[in-house]
């Protein structure tokens, strides 16, 4: 996994809660068997009318995001389906972090296993960010080392993230390898219980 | 007592790996379900380090979300053929044993981990599957993971997991007749809302759950996903143990006995403490129906769909209009008045046995509606054998219904099952977001009876009313 230090860039805000896995990326597209390739399908329904062709009432289509790499959106985000291929699509597509008022649990977790950092800010501030990034181009900096989320124009917040996630997306782990040194432990557990 | 405990500590504090600072615990996993969907890429990683699975003989495979279920064997597409091919492969190369599409074993996860005996009551059970939930039931701590958590047990057998925080959920009272734990599920999730739940894991307790059989406490802990829950379980009592009893993976004879009294000790303790709880009251369920594009939208079925103007925010004002937008719904419509399409009797929450014969009592001898076209998916090869012995495909046969072979299908229309756009159907899974049963596809979801109910009706109606002039 690529270690996540510092980020700055252009925010997409997608307003809406209980935004589900489903949408983020339909079933159709789950059955390949690859990790990588999933962005085009990202909001897929969303995105495209029958046809096939880009909806021109969806937001993500407008030129003003080409290149957006924050994805903001409102409560319960990644809802649903624990598919890992919702964060592989988002982050296949060019997201690096994604804000939201809340989280589902597996998605967040399944996040930060991608290098994805999740953030959860008050809806306060999440409705500052997005009104900004539908008027203007507005870009966000993320620092995770010292967990602030900032603009250029004096707009700061801090974030929190458990420790545990913060040191493994700062150092890019792989985790079954940490996991893997606790093998002796592992083994003396299934002694013990006999399994 | 002194210091009692909930289950959930109990079975917590029975499966530490290793603890240490700043992290979360270590703990070890009983039993991985797998299926092929969420699996490939994980044993891809394994491969790609060099990585063997750690325990195959804790480790469980069946193919069910993509399989066909009509003429099995042919798998019309060619990327559904290559997933399934794979985890045929990756079994064999890692020695996981599987219940492959001609196995008789075969079905979704979430009913043969059961029906096989491999759930049991103090176990972790962790599958790359949200609706993980259902083993719940057993008494077992059972939760949905990712991709990247499924390669991390395979390769090691544990999770670095927060200890969870947990929730009681107390049900007074008694059902009435005729409503079914699917109602009250969706009345739980209603009252709460979708995300009640995220955070925790859910204990269902109180009379109404004690008297639930065990196929419709699982309908219950199956759907703990859609408040948010990760997990949701149940004390194990001797309705579990019965139902256990003989089952191919469960211990025999004394083993047996000395299992069930540790089963037994796996309850909650009286006097535990909880970091939340909520309560609902068993007699105040009705039947119910989804109306919205989320499993908290949802009425009685004698309810009136809602009016976004009487929404108290406007956020949630948006939801409802984009939602009857979605489903092409009125506000103040009454819900029985709503015409369906399709229904589909079938989903890892209502495809058991009981779930069939309820549905096929409302039916016998009774026709399908001329315009609904309507489907019975079993939920294993051994649930469909079981159903034709007893003779209920006959009575869907005959009633107009399809007769499918075992799987997911319409629940998600991952296979050649779907609800063609704009078209409405009455289901008996657990999720109505937006294109989940087809592109554009409108799904409201209910119980088997009132599926049932539906499918002859052409509506929804109030399967009270139906039982009422039927005796
Ligand atoms: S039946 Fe539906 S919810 Fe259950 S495992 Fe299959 S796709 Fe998932």
């Amino acid at each position: 996994m690529e270690p996540f230090k510092e980020h700055k860039g252009l925010v997409y805000p997608l307003n809406r809660s209980n935004i589900d896995t489903d949408q983020i990326i339909p079933k159709q597209f789950l059955k390949r068997i690859e990790r990588q390739g999933f962005g085009q399908f990202l909001f897929y329904n969303w995105r495209f009318d029958d046809d096939g062709n880009p909806r021109e009432d969806f937001s993500l289509n407008d030129p003003k995001y080409d290149g957006a790499s924050i994805l903001v959106s409102g409560e319960n985000f990644g809802c649903g389906s624990s598919r890992e291929h919702a964060p592989w699509a988002i982050q296949d597509y060019g997201f690096k972090v994604v804000i939201a008022s809340s989280f589902a649990d597996i998605f967040y977790s399944n996040c930060s296993k991608n290098g994805i950092l999740p953030i959860q800010l008050s809806e306060q501030e999440i409705s500052n960010i997005v009104s900004n990034a539908e008027s203007t181009n507005y870009y966000l900096t993320v620092d995770l080392e010292n967990q602030v989320v900032s603009d250029s124009e004096g707009f700061k917040a801090t974030f929190e993230l458990v420790n545990y996630l913060r040191e493994m997306l700062l150092k890019g782990w792989d985790e079954i390898a940490v996991t893997l040194s606790h093998s002796d432990k592992i083994t003396s557990f299934e002694e013990q219980s006999h399994s | 007592m002194e210091n009692p405990k909930t289950i959930i500590d109990k079975i917590w504090d029975k499966h530490l790996v290793h603890q240490e600072d700043n992290k979360p615990d270590l703990i070890y996993i009983d039993l991985q379900l797998v299926h092929e969907v969420t699996s490939p890429q994980a044993f891809e990683g394994l491969r790609m380090k060099g990585r063997k699975v750690r325990r195959p003989d804790r480790t469980f495979a069946t193919m069910d979300h993509n399989v066909p279920t009509i003429a099995r064997h042919i798998i019309n597409d060619p990327v559904s053929k290559i997933q399934m091919e794979t985890l045929e492969k990756n079994c064999k190369e890692f020695s996981v044993p599987l219940a492959d599409i001609n196995h008789p074993d075969q079905g979704i996860v979430h009913v043969i981990g059961p029906e096989l005996g491999l759930t049991q009551p103090g176990k972790t059970i962790v599958c790359g599957d949200s609706h993980t939930s259902t083993h719940g039931a057993f008494g077992a701590l059972a939760f949905g993971i990712g991709t990247s958590e499924v390669e991390h047990v395979l390769a090691t057998q544990t999770l670095w997991q927060a200890p969870p925080k947990s929730m009681k959920v107390k049900v007074n009272g008694r059902l009435s007749p005729a409503v079914t734990a699917k109602d009250l599920i969706l009345a739980i999730i209603a009252k709460f809302g979708v995300r009640f739940g995220t955070g925790y894991v859910l204990e269902y307790t109180g009379e109404a759950i004690r008297n639930l059989s065990m196929e419709e406490r699982m309908t219950i802990c199956n759907m703990s996903i859609e408040a948010g829950a990760r997990a949701g379980l149940i004390s194990p009592d001797e309705t579990t143990f019965n139902y256990l009893k003989g089952r191919r993976h469960v211990p025999k004879n004394e083993e047996f006995d000395a299992a069930v009294q540790s089963w037994k000790a796996l309850a909650t303790d009286e006097g535990a403490s909880y970091d939340a709880q909520v309560e609902i009251d068993a007699d105040e369920v009705e039947p119910q129906v989804t109306w919205g594009t989320n499993p908290a939208m949802c009425i009685p079925v004698s309810g009136l769909i809602p009016n976004p103007n009487s929404a108290k925010t406007d956020a949630s004002k948006e939801e409802i209009e984009r939602a009857l937008d979605y489903m092409g719904l009125e506000a103040d419509q009454p819900i029985a008045s709503v015409h369906i399409d399709h229904v589909f009797i079938g989903s890892c929450t209502n495809s058991r046995i009981s779930d069939l014969r309820k549905a096929a009592k409302i039916i016998e001898g009774k026709k399908v509606h001329p315009k609904v076209h309507a489907m019975v998916v079993p939920g294993s090869q051994t649930v469909k054998i079981k159903a034709e012995e007893e003779g209920l495909d006959k009575i869907f046969l005959e009633a107009g219904f399809e007769w499918r072979e075992a799987g997911c299908s319409m629940c998600l229309a991952m296979n050649d099952d779907i609800v063609p756009p704009g078209e409405r159907c009455a289901s008996t899974s657990n999720r109505n977001f937006e294109g989940r049963q087809g592109n554009g596809a409108r799904t409201h979801l209910v119980g088997p009876e009132m599926a049932a109910a539906a499918a002859i009706e052409g509506h929804f109606v109030d399967v009270r009313n139906l039982l009422a002039t039927s005796v």
